[in-house]
Formats: structure tokens, C-alpha cells, sequence
């Protein structure tokens, strides 16, 4: 049994099997981003262990495919065991040992990078300062204590955290906070356009006057779930309400509570940085008569105590920052001209598709090149 | 004649070549408007000359790079512009726009009949609703537009690049431009001294500035609408013709290309060749001293125009093609020789294309679509020629013919949207990528397109003629794995570079762009091909069929996922190419099922198989091959 299965592991049927469902997989998955965008098909297909039928229906689902992942994994499995039993030491093997050994630190990177590479983004108007950037697509509640002029200390509930619900308590709050309503997209109306059926979820701050209405997930390329909450703060003497924190809410929310000013914010979750990026200009260049874009550029005053480093620097296409283990990008800007949208990767493993690459290609034309001088020897041996 | 027939080929086909090499003679008394299309303009970008403008405005409006009027006479694209521009009336009346679609020509209230061209002055006055539905349409995807509401966004912007054009050197309405200039030379002055006066507070002379608001408002006009950027300018580039005249205003003079131009229009209306020829040479030398480098190049530009190398490519790689195949029916070894020497001069006719390209643009050769379907075939070419001069059997040969042929009539359909040395989007402005990444992943379709074809012609001679005998097929086969090798290894290294561009640029190793999508498609296919052969899953015959399916993976990542219209790589979605992606995918499909038919009703193996199955088998030994 163990033996039939080890056969099966290390077999190349199996190597063949998962390629040719991995271009069944990816040939499907183009097709979907027709319809569902290039991120959401990324996530169904690409990014799971499988493909789920109906994709939309939350009740009931039948996997219908093997997912990116799970043929991915199989794959390097299928690869490393077929090496390990099979391996032999001779000059004859040794291209298709560098070709597979690549294709190991490839997958293997690309493992890596799914779950450990960080993106986001950084938005800066002319003259703007940040020490932090946005995750595109994750929020996080805010509670921020003002009380001190010098320092704003925050502390930020996760967005996994409110979508559990329940209670949240923190060393740094001296009250509770109770989740009563999660919303992942949501979309708001004065209660007073709304008509009957809905009622405020809120009885504190503008919430009170706006009515959530759940709508479902987002699916196109640009759209964006709006993700909104209600919350009850109970001090430990008494409720003091109940909130609606939402990401098109804009302006923080201020109560008092334990003798100090709060504010209350549902923003984009933030990476915070030791060190501040402010943008002096960003230009974007047209072609003559045209509206083809030339170049977009920013050019930002990179400031970080710790290290004493104070300096101008021009991050435009193809030329990106990279700074202590961050690497930004121009990315975008708004249609002003005066914001520039800055991407902002952390990828530990940015390295291995590098190695991989030269492994590979070293492998090929060490394999390729060895068929050739067989051949053309053949060739010369027995005269057309 | 034997021996003689291979050269003679060559030495005609070489004179055919060479005789466009001479520029075109202007007649004798006539205008001369072939300095005037070497003329530098800057449009969309970039400078070029006015006959590169005329060519690519007329197969945009007219979908042909010549002009048919109804008295019989031929216009060439260049003898259109000078028209337009210098005497609008004339051309206005020219059968020019396009419209085949029925839906189109009701909306006008006209019967569909065998007339296909409708003049401007015919459509002028249905331009509202032209440019109402026009507007529809734009705001759909092109993906959702209906045939109608293409057509008609077509027609829409065929009629604006056409205003544009013609209001480019003059308004078009100007009659007797260089007197209209010397009034406004001379109402600038007083006009400039009543401003000054009335800013002091002062009285001053309203008339004189009236005199001069209604040459603003129309140059200003002419400033917004002009196609063409004719006024080399040192800031910030150059100028439009109306912009020109309204910075007379504040130097009080009149930029001396503004003048020639003027001139230049007013003897072509009234059919003054020598004026017309004076004015034109003196431009030319002022472009030639002010813009030294541009003129050269345009220049340059006009006479690649005019050799135009893929045309002549094309019909050589198809005379190669035929010569070659006949090669395998009667005369072997002139016909052969002849589709071998003649390919070559292809080659090289087809490099010269290539290489001003890069010129002309100085940039890597493959920019945008047009420029990968000729770089497909230049590669795809060369490696055929390589195993044919390995093979020396005519396969290569026919291949090389074949595909050469193909890739050049692609080209030649996807040059339909005008310029096809445009300029860069900002991401793709990097020659170093663009060299790397692209050069090496198109290669990679070049040899997977060859791959197809040699087993494409392994099937066709295998099923329908008993021309493949075991020498023959033993030999594709092998050439048809050694191809599948290359393409694994450029491929292969093509996609992960561009994987390395992108994290680069973005931060984003892989983003799963279609495009990426459809190159790691075909690296997929060619890792599965090759273990499948060296597991000895497939022999010679399954290797034939998996070739041509690479054909079909080939073109979905070429063409394909261009027209799902996402991502990054989506330059241009083309409708008009979807039918024929269909077809040919359909096409090999069919020979795939074709080649799976049972061997022995393939027309070459009948006999052998009735006779002995088991040598057949033996003797499709697979390649051998050091794999696990």
C-alpha cells in the first residue's frame, strides 16, 4: 500500500496530471476575470486549495476543481520525492536536476510570497507627510485617545476581529467594546431617504441619522467592499451607546470615556513605519498632442531619525524605491494630477524568482545542448 | 536550366526588390510632392513625415493606403493630403469613408446598394447624428458594442481625424491664406497699441481691436482642432499652425515654416507647380538646417515607405512556399535550391524592415502587437532556415515560406489602426525590458508556431499523400522535438522575465495578468509535451498532435488575451480578428483529429502497416533521451 503510494507520489503521470489541470485551472481562471475581475478570479481559483461550485451561493457548495494551491503543493511534492528516490549523480542528469531544482525554489518562492508578501498602498497629496501606508482591501476600527496634545495613542481592532463579533476588550481601553452589527459591504442612506423599512443601527453621533443596508460582496476590478460595523461602548458603570463606524462615515467619531477624550474611525488598515515620506511633486507627462502618458513621477523627501537620513528621491515607472526592506512604487495617481498613489511592497522572498530563473534557464540549455551535440554527433557518424 | 533556375529566381526576384528602391519621379511640370512628403510633422507624438501621416490618415478613414475617384483616377495617399489640405473642396467630394453596414445607412434614410465609399460632402449633413450616436457608443466597452454602434464610432472618428486634418496647416475655409496672413501681420501692431492704451486706462481705438479678435478666435480654432503639430518650437515642443499665429501676437511676427506653409497651399490651389516647388524646397532646407536630426530620419521614413519591405516579404515568402512544396513533387533539387536562395533574400529584405523600425523608433523591435507578428515570423524564419540547411529536405524551407507568409499578412491586418511605431505608454518605456522580456517570450511563439507547422506538414503528407516516408518522418520528428526544446527554454525564460519586469515596476513577481496567464499556458503545454515524450507516453504521432495543440495555445496567449480585454497587456481589443482566431483554431483542431485517425488509413504508412504493424512500432522508437 505505502509502496503503491510512493510510486504514485514520485510517478511522472502525476507530474503530467497536475500540469495539464494547471493550464485547465489557469485557462479557466483568465476567463473568469472577464466577469469577476482580476483579483476576485485570483482568489477563487488561483489562491485556494479549490475551485468551489456555485461561487456564489452561501449554502451549499461542491468543490469542482483542485485549486491553485493544491496543485501547486502536489506539484512540489510530486518533484521533490521523483528527485529524492530517483537521484542519481552523473553528468547526463545534471540539466534536468538544475531545471527541477529551480522550478523548486520558483514554486516554493511563489509559496512564500502568497504568505508572507505585504501589499499596500500610500496616497500623498503635494506636500503631504506619512508614516504609514493602506492595505487596499482590509479595515481596521480605530479608537484613538486625544487626550494628550503631543501624542495620539491608537489602538486598532482588526477587521477579522470585528467580523467575529462579540466583546473586545483591551490593557489600553477602560471600557468594552461590543460588536452589534458587521456589515462586509454595506451601503448607507440618511434614514430620512430610506424610507420605513430600515431603522438606524446607531443611537450616538451621525450614525444615528443612517440607515445600512447590506449589499453583497464586490466583485468588480476597482470596487472595494464597504465594510461597516455598529458598536456599543459599556464602561464599566454604563452603556454609553451605540456607533455606526463605517469606512464612508469620513470624519472620527469623539466620546468621552475614563476622564479622557476617544475618537472613533473605521479606516484602511494601517502599516506604520519608522520613518516619514512627504511628497514635494508628482508630474505627469504627456506625449505631444496626445494623451498618451509619457512618464508619471514622484518626487518625495525620504526623512528617518534613526538612521539620519534626510533626502529627495524620484520614484517613477520602473524605477521604485527600495528602502529597508520596502520597495515603493509608482503606482497610480488621482485625475488632478496633484495625488500620486504610491504601491508599497514588503516580499521577504523577492529573491527566489531571480535565482530561479538563472537556475532554470542554466538547466535547459544544459539538457538542450546535450541532446544537440548527441545529435549532431549522430549526424556526422552516418553521412546523409 | 537546372542548374541555372535557382539563380535566375534569385536575380528576379532581387531586380523586383531593388526596383523599389528608386525613388518615385515626380512628373515633369507637376508639383512636387515627394519632397513635400518627406516635410517633417509632429503627430501623436511623434515626428514624422507628411507621407507617413498621409498613409496612415487615409487607411484610417479609407481603410486603404490609395484613393479610387470616379473618373478612374488613382490618387496616392500623399496626392490625397496635399488635396485635403490645400484645396478642401475638391477633396471633400472624393468617395472616401467606409460604411458597409446596412443599419448605418438606414440611419441616413439610404438603401444599401453595391456603393460602399460615401464622400464627405454626402455625409456632412448627417454630422449631428453621426456624432450622437457616436457618443453612445463610446461609452460602452468595445466588448459590448453591437456591429452598428462600432461602425458608426468608427465613421465618427474617422470624420473627426478627417476635420482635423484638414484644419491642420490652414483653417479649412481660407481662401488665399498668405493674404489673409499679411492682414493679420498688419492689424497686429495697432491692435497691440489700442491694448496697451486701454490697460493704462487711457481711450483707445476699439475697431482696431476688433480687427484682430475675429483672426484669434479662428486661429485659436485651428490651434485646438489641428492633427498635425507642423511649428518646430524649442518650449515645450512643437506647435500647431493656429498656436503659432497667436504667439505673432505677442513677438509680432509670423513664424517663417507658418508663411512657407500658406504659400506653399495658395500655388497648390491655383495649380502653380513652380511656386509650389519653390516653396517646398525652401521648407525642406529650413527643416533641414533648423532640424537636422528629424529630417534624416523622416527622410529616411519616406524611403522606407516607399521600398515597403513586408509587402515584398510577403509575396516572396509565398512564391518560397509554393517552390518548396513543389520541391517535393517534381524538379527536387532546383526547386529546393530556388526556395532556398530565395528565402534568403526575403530574410534579408524582411531584417531591413526590422532593423529601420528599430531606427525610426530606437527602440527594441517589438513594441506593440504589429511589430510581434513581424517578429514572430522574422524568427520563426530564421530557425526554419537553419533546419533546412541542416536538413536540406525542404521542409525548412516550406515552413520558413509559410510562416513568413502568415505572420506578414497578420502584420499587415493589424496596421489598420494607424501608426504602427506609436509611442510608449509610460510602463512600457524601457529599452532594456523590451529587448529582454519581449524579444525572448515572441521568440518563444515563433518556435512553437514552427513546431506546429512541421507537424502540420508531417500529418498533411502522413494522411493525404504517401510522400512520408520513414527517412522523412524520422527527421521531423526530430526536428519537431528539438523546436519544442527551444520553445521550452525561451518561453520559459521569456515569461519569468517578464515576471522579473513586473517586480520590478510593481512590486508584483506574478499578478496573474492574462497575458502572464497565457505565456505560463504555453510553458505549461511544452513541459507536458516533453515528459510525456520522454515518459514514452506519446511516439512520433502524439508528439505531431501536441505540437499543433501548442499552435492553439500559442494563439490564445498571442491574440487570445488581448480580447478579453483585461489587465495590463490588453493593448487593443480587435473584433475584427476573432472570426479568424476561431477559424484557425477550428482548422487545427481539425487536423488533430485528422492525425488521430488509425495509421493505417494514412495515405503513407497503408502498405507498410498491412504488411508488418510490429516494425511500424519498432521503429517509432521514441527519441532517445536521458529523462527519468
Amino acid at each position: 500500500m505505502l509502496r503503491k503510494f510512493i510510486d504514485l507520489l514520485t510517478s511522472l503521470k502525476l507530474t503530467i496530471v497536475c500540469l495539464a489541470a494547471g493550464m485547465i485551472l489557469i485557462f479557466a481562471g483568465t476567463l473568469a476575470q472577464v466577469h469577476l475581475g482580476i483579483w476576485e478570479a485570483q482568489q477563487r481559483y488561483f489562491q485556494s486549495m479549490v475551485v468551489w461550485w456555485p461561487a456564489e451561493s452561501r449554502g451549499f457548495q461542491i468543490p469542482i476543481f483542485p485549486g491553485g494551491h493544491l496543485i501547486g503543493a502536489v506539484l512540489l511534492v510530486n518533484l521533490i520525492a521523483a528527485h529524492v528516490k530517483r537521484f542519481q549523480w552523473n553528468l547526463r542528469k545534471l540539466g534536468i536536476h538544475l531545471t527541477h531544482a529551480g522550478l523548486i525554489i520558483m514554486l516554493a518562492g511563489g509559496l512564500f510570497t502568497d504568505l508572507f508578501a505585504v501589499e499596500s498602498n500610500m496616497r500623498l497629496s503635494n506636500g503631504d507627510t506619512k508614516n504609514f501606508s493602506e492595505a487596499p482591501r482590509k479595515v481596521e476600527l480605530a479608537v484613538i485617545d486625544t487626550s494628550d496634545p503631543e501624542l495620539d495613542q491608537v489602538t486598532a481592532i482588526p477587521e477579522a476581529l470585528l467580523r467575529r463579533g462579540g466583546t473586545i476588550e483591551h490593557n489600553s481601553l477602560p471600557f468594552r467594546i461590543v460588536v452589534r452589527n458587521f456589515f462586509q459591504n454595506s451601503r448607507l442612506k440618511m434614514a430620512s431617504e430610506a424610507g420605513g423599512s430600515l431603522k438606524p443601527i446607531a443611537n450616538q453621533g451621525p450614525g444615528a441619522q443612517v440607515v445600512v443596508e447590506p449589499v453583497p460582496r464586490a466583485t468588480g476590478m476597482n470596487d472595494r467592499d464597504l465594510v461597516s460595523a455598529a458598536v456599543e461602548i459599556i464602561t464599566p458603570e454604563r452603556s454609553l451607546g451605540t456607533w455606526l463606524v463605517s469606512d464612508a462615515l469620513g470624519a472620527p467619531q469623539t466620546f468621552s470615556a475614563g476622564g479622557r477624550t476617544w475618537q472613533l474611525a473605521m479606516r484602511p488598515a494601517r502599516y506604520y513605519k519608522p520613518y516619514s515620506v512627504t511628497l514635494q511633486k508628482f508630474t505627469h507627462e504627456k506625449y505631444a498632442g496626445t494623451e498618451i502618458p509619457k512618464n508619471f513621477a514622484s518626487k518625495v523627501t525620504l526623512i528617518d531619525p534613526e538612521r539620519s537620513v534626510n533626502r529627495n528621491v524620484l520614484i517613477y515607472m520602473n524605477h521604485p524605491l527600495r528602502y529597508r526592506g520596502e520597495t515603493y512604487y509608482q503606482a497610480g495617481f488621482e485625475p488632478d494630477d496633484r495625488t500620486t498613489i504610491l504601491q508599497v511592497v514588503r516580499n521577504p522572498s523577492f529573491i527566489a524568482p531571480y535565482v530561479a530563473c538563472i537556475v532554470v534557464a542554466a538547466g535547459l540549455l544544459v539538457q538542450f545542448g546535450y541532446h544537440l551535440v548527441g545529435f549532431s554527433r549522430r549526424r556526422r557518424a552516418v553521412p546523409a | 536550366m537546372k542548374r541555372f533556375f535557382p539563380w535566375l529566381v534569385l536575380m528576379l526576384a532581387a531586380g523586383w526588390v531593388i526596383a523599389s528602391f528608386f525613388p518615385p519621379k515626380t512628373k515633369p511640370g507637376g508639383p512636387d510632392l515627394v519632397t513635400f512628403g518627406k516635410l517633417p510633422v509632429l503627430v501623436g507624438g511623434r515626428v514624422k513625415p507628411l507621407d507617413t501621416v498621409a498613409r496612415n490618415s487615409l487607411l484610417i478613414v479609407h481603410g486603404k493606403q490609395t484613393l479610387l475617384l470616379p473618373d478612374g483616377r488613382e490618387l496616392s495617399a500623399i496626392q490625397w493630403l496635399a488635396d485635403l489640405l490645400f484645396n478642401p473642396r475638391l477633396a471633400d467630394g472624393a468617395p472616401l469613408f467606409v460604411i458597409r453596414s446596412p443599419e448605418v445607412l438606414s440611419l441616413f434614410g439610404w438603401e444599401q446598394s453595391d456603393r460602399k465609399y460615401f464622400s464627405f460632402n454626402e455625409l456632412a449633413s448627417f454630422g449631428k447624428q453621426i456624432d450622437e450616436q457616436g457618443e453612445q457608443s463610446e461609452k460602452l466597452e468595445s466588448v459590448q458594442r453591437s456591429s452598428f454602434q462600432s461602425e458608426i464610432l468608427n465613421l465618427r472618428n474617422a470624420l473627426v481625424l478627417y476635420q482635423r486634418v484638414k484644419n491642420s496647416l490652414r483653417p479649412d475655409d481660407a481662401e488665399g491664406f498668405s493674404k489673409e496672413l499679411d492682414a493679420y501681420a498688419a492689424a497686429i501692431p495697432p491692435a497691440v497699441e489700442a491694448a496697451g492704451h486701454r490697460e493704462k486706462g487711457e481711450t483707445f481705438d476699439k475697431s482696431k481691436l476688433e480687427a484682430v479678435v475675429g483672426f484669434v478666435g479662428r486661429y485659436q480654432n485651428i490651434a485646438n482642432m489641428a492633427y498635425m503639430f507642423a511649428v518646430p518650437a524649442n518650449s515645450p515642443q512643437w506647435q500647431p499652425i493656429g498656436a503659432a499665429l497667436l504667439q505673432a501676437l505677442s513677438t509680432g511676427e509670423i513664424h517663417p515654416i507658418v508663411r512657407a506653409y500658406a504659400e506653399l497651399g495658395d500655388a497648390y490651389e491655383a495649380g502653380d507647380s513652380r511656386a509650389f516647388n519653390q516653396q517646398v524646397s525652401t521648407l525642406h532646407d529650413w527643416f533641414a538646417k533648423d532640424q537636422p536630426v528629424a529630417t534624416k530620419r523622416t527622410s529616411f521614413e519616406f524611403f522606407f515607405n516607399h521600398v515597403d519591405p513586408f509587402s515584398h516579404s510577403m509575396d516572396l515568402y509565398l512564391l518560397a512556399f509554393l517552390l518548396a512544396c513543389g520541391s517535393w513533387l517534381v524538379w527536387t533539387r532546383p526547386l529546393n535550391r530556388a526556395a532556398f536562395y530565395l528565402l534568403l533574400l526575403t530574410l534579408a529584405v524582411h531584417t531591413f524592415g526590422l532593423i529601420s523600425r528599430m531606427y525610426l523608433q530606437e527602440r527594441p523591435p517589438v513594441t506593440n502587437l504589429y511589430s510581434s507578428a513581424i517578429f514572430i515570423g522574422w524568427g520563426a524564419v530564421i530557425v526554419a532556415l537553419i533546419l533546412e540547411r541542416i536538413f536540406r529536405d525542404g521542409i525548412g524551407a516550406a515552413c520558413a515560406g509559410a510562416i513568413g507568409f502568415t505572420t506578414l499578412i497578420i502584420a499587415h491586418h493589424l496596421a489598420g489602426s494607424g501608426d504602427t511605431l506609436e509611442m510608449l505608454q509610460a510602463v512600457l518605456d524601457t529599452n532594456l525590458w523590451l529587448a529582454t522580456h519581449v524579444v525572448v517570450v515572441t521568440t518563444g511563439y515563433a518556435a512553437m508556431f514552427l513546431a506546429g507547422m512541421l507537424a502540420m506538414i508531417y500529418i498533411i503528407r502522413g494522411v493525404f499523400t504517401p510522400s512520408l516516408k520513414k527517412p522523412i518522418a524520422d527527421s521531423l520528428a526530430r526536428m519537431t522535438y528539438g523546436v519544442v526544446c527551444f520553445a521550452t527554454l525561451f518561453s520559459f525564460v521569456g515569461t519569468v522575465l517578464g515576471g522579473i519586469w513586473a517586480d520590478q515596476s510593481w512590486g508584483r513577481f506574478w499578478g496573474w495578468d492574462p497575458k502572464e496567464n497565457g505565456a505560463v499556458l504555453i510553458v505549461l503545454w511544452c513541459a507536458i509535451t516533453l515528459h510525456a515524450r520522454w515518459g514514452g507516453f506519446i511516439r512520433q504521432r502524439g508528439l505531431m498532435i501536441m505540437a499543433i495543440f501548442g499552435n492553439i495555445v500559442t494563439s490564445f496567449s498571442w491574440f487570445g488575451v488581448n480580447m478579453l480585454g483585461v489587465g495590463l497587456h490588453s493593448y487593443g481589443f480587435m473584433e475584427k480578428a476573432f472570426p479568424w482566431l476561431c477559424a484557425f483554431i477550428a482548422s487545427q483542431l481539425a487536423l488533430m483529429a485528422v492525425a488521430a485517425m488509425p495509421l493505417e488509413r494514412w495515405r503513407s504508412f497503408r502498405g507498410t502497416i498491412a504488411s508488418d504493424r510490429k516494425t511500424l512500432r519498432r521503429d517509432e522508437a521514441p527519441v532517445p533521451s536521458p529523462a527519468n
